[in-house]
């Protein structure tokens, strides 16, 4: 077996890693980044729609395009991209990491970590639809690659279940290419994307949206005939009387992500709520030497954000690698009220950090506190599609080291 | 008259609510920065959208190669747009940023190609 011993690994090329690896190599130390895919961008490469890269490009990028720009800072470094090449398993005790690599197996000895593995499709299974397991049900994920890279159709007539934003990214996407999309289905009452893809996805191209409406069977033998859809109430329970046939030959499915931490998760701190580790403002997780950044440590919605912490874990995974001690997280944040997603979970309060909390469910207008203190307030609709984010700096008045966040309704706001 | 919009600029996705006297001057709030007031008013006015879509390559390592017009184009026009470039079909290498369509429909507004899409290795080969 190949052995090689390198400063920083980073495990994961799309944007997480690929920020990450750019701003270690950036603190001069040897840096190699593993894709297991034939080429790094992850799933910008497929996410050809608008809308990325407002905050750190300052401008309005498509998911190839803000790929490029970091394809571009990757050429200006000296990373070593290693494309085709999968890690099987971490190591703890040994700093060793094992790799499948078109050369056959490697071990790589690190310096530090950084895992940037991203997030996977909620399969169609996990809704538990009745009904036999034919061809013709997609997740939205895997439509969008078929359509955007491959140059496949799935099917003539599509029905998309979740309106989170990448099946209404897909719901016009389809429509563009000539597929007749007959609707989105969504089983909760409001829609689980952000508005602007209901507006520009959905309305602008008269596709309908269905709330709280589910798909309860599916029908056909060996293709996908059609589905059987129903109302629901405010249980998530089909309402008697409301089923209705839908003939389509293509199910579109988006239900949400699920975090990859298979390599990790059997020995750094998980975090329940978010599925992913337990992170410092650092980026680093309960493993001194392992940081992670990205759609991993919980789903992001932009990935300007996904790219910042990319930046953060890559940055003090290479002083580590170097021999430098970073400051201890000895501060804690709790969830409080109405807080779900929320990241980091400890701190160091040495440098301001910013926190991201997505909010559990829609609030008219809204105060966050931190250690029962308001820092900000939010007069516009918060919903759990919008990650807010927040620059936590007031180290001062530090008189414990657990600290509740909390979003708090504003009374007559 | 009121109409309620939401704001696509970004994906805060404000809802802006525009007046509209009888004059047809537009009183604008809801927004929370410039970009949403000038979205409002063409929405009411011209409402205009940028398209992602992708293009035919002949000899790419990739089948398609993803676009996008270089500015937004009238709403009006998506469906043809969308017709006129499911006929284009042009040769690798493309770079990013490679203008494909020179002027829309007569919009002035180009398209551009969003990635790079190198030749197929395989076909360049048995070229030579």
């Amino acid at each position: 077996m190949r052995r090689e011993k390198i400063d920083v690994l980073v495990i994961g090329g799309g944007a997480a890693g690929m920020a990450a690896a750019v701003q270690a190599a950036n603190e001069g130390v040897k840096t190699v980044l593993l894709e297991r895919e034939k080429k790094t961008g992850g799933v910008l490469n497929q996410c050809i729609h608008n809308g990325f890269g407002l905050h750190v490009f300052r401008k309005e990028l498509t998911g190839p395009e803000f790929m490029e720009e970091l394809w571009k800072e990757l050429s200006e470094t000296n990373v070593v991209v290693k494309n085709n090449e999968t890690v099987l398993n971490i190591l703890p005790e040994t700093k060793e990491v094992i790799a499948q690599s078109p050369e056959g197996m490697k071990i790589y000895k690190v310096g530090s970590l950084v895992l940037a593995s991203g997030a996977r499709e909620r399969p169609f299974n996990s809704l538990l639809i009745p009904g036999t397991r034919i061809s013709g049900i997609f997740t939205a994920g895997v439509a969008q690659k078929m359509v955007n890279i491959y140059n496949r159709m799935p099917g003539k007539r599509v029905l998309i279940v979740g309106s989170g934003d990448i099946g209404l990214i897909m719901a016009r996407r389809l429509k563009i290419e000539g597929m007749d999309v007959v609707g989105v289905v969504e089983i909760r009452a409001e829609p689980g994307g952000l508005m602007r893809n209901v507006v520009q996805c959905l309305e602008d191209f008269s596709i309908p949206l269905l709330l709280s409406h589910t798909v309860i069977e599916i029908h056909g033998r060996e293709r996908l005939e059609g589905v059987t859809i129903a109302q629901v109430d405010e249980n998530f329970k089909p309402i008697g009387g409301t089923e209705k046939f839908i003939p389509i030959d293509t199910l579109v499915t988006s239900v949400g992500l699920i975090p990859q931490n298979e390599l990790i998760e059997d020995f750094v701190d998980m975090d329940p709520i978010n599925k992913g580790p337990v992170v410092d403002n650092l980026m680093r997780t309960s493993v001194d030497w392992i940081f992670s950044a990205g759609n991993n440590v919980a789903i992001h919605d932009l990935v300007d954000f996904v790219y910042e912490e990319g930046k953060i874990a890559g940055k003090y995974a290479a002083k580590v690698a170097k021999g430098e001690r970073l400051p201890k997280a000895k501060y804690h944040f709790k969830r409080g009220r109405n807080v779900g997603v929320m990241l980091p979970q400890r701190f160091t309060a040495t440098e301001p950090f910013k926190i991201y909390i997505r909010p559990k469910r829609t609030l008219e207008s809204a105060d966050l506190k931190i250690g029962g203190k308001t820092y900000r307030r939010y007069a516009w609709k918060l919903r759990p599609s919008q990650m807010i984010d927040f620059i936590f700096r007031d180290f001062e008045s530090l008189t414990s080291k657990d600290f509740e966040v909390e979003i708090e309704v504003v009374e007559n706001g | 008259m009121d109409k309620k919009i939401i704001c696509i600029a970004c994906p805060i996705g404000c809802e802006i609510n525009v007046h509209i006297e009888k004059d047809g001057k537009m009183k604008i709030q809801g927004n929370r920065c410039k970009r949403g007031e000038s979205y409002a008013k063409d929405e009411i006015l011209n409402p205009k959208r940028v398209l992602t879509m992708s293009i035919r390559v002949e000899n790419g390592e990739m089948d398609l190669v993803s676009v996008k017009t270089d500015g937004s184009i009238p709403k009006k026009l998506i469906p043809k747009a969308i017709e006129y470039l499911k006929g284009v079909k042009i040769r690798a290498p493309i770079k990013v940023g490679d203008v494909i369509v020179e002027n829309l429909l007569d919009t002035g507004v180009k398209v551009v190609a969003t990635r790079t899409v190198l030749e197929d290795a395989i076909l360049q080969l048995s070229n030579k």
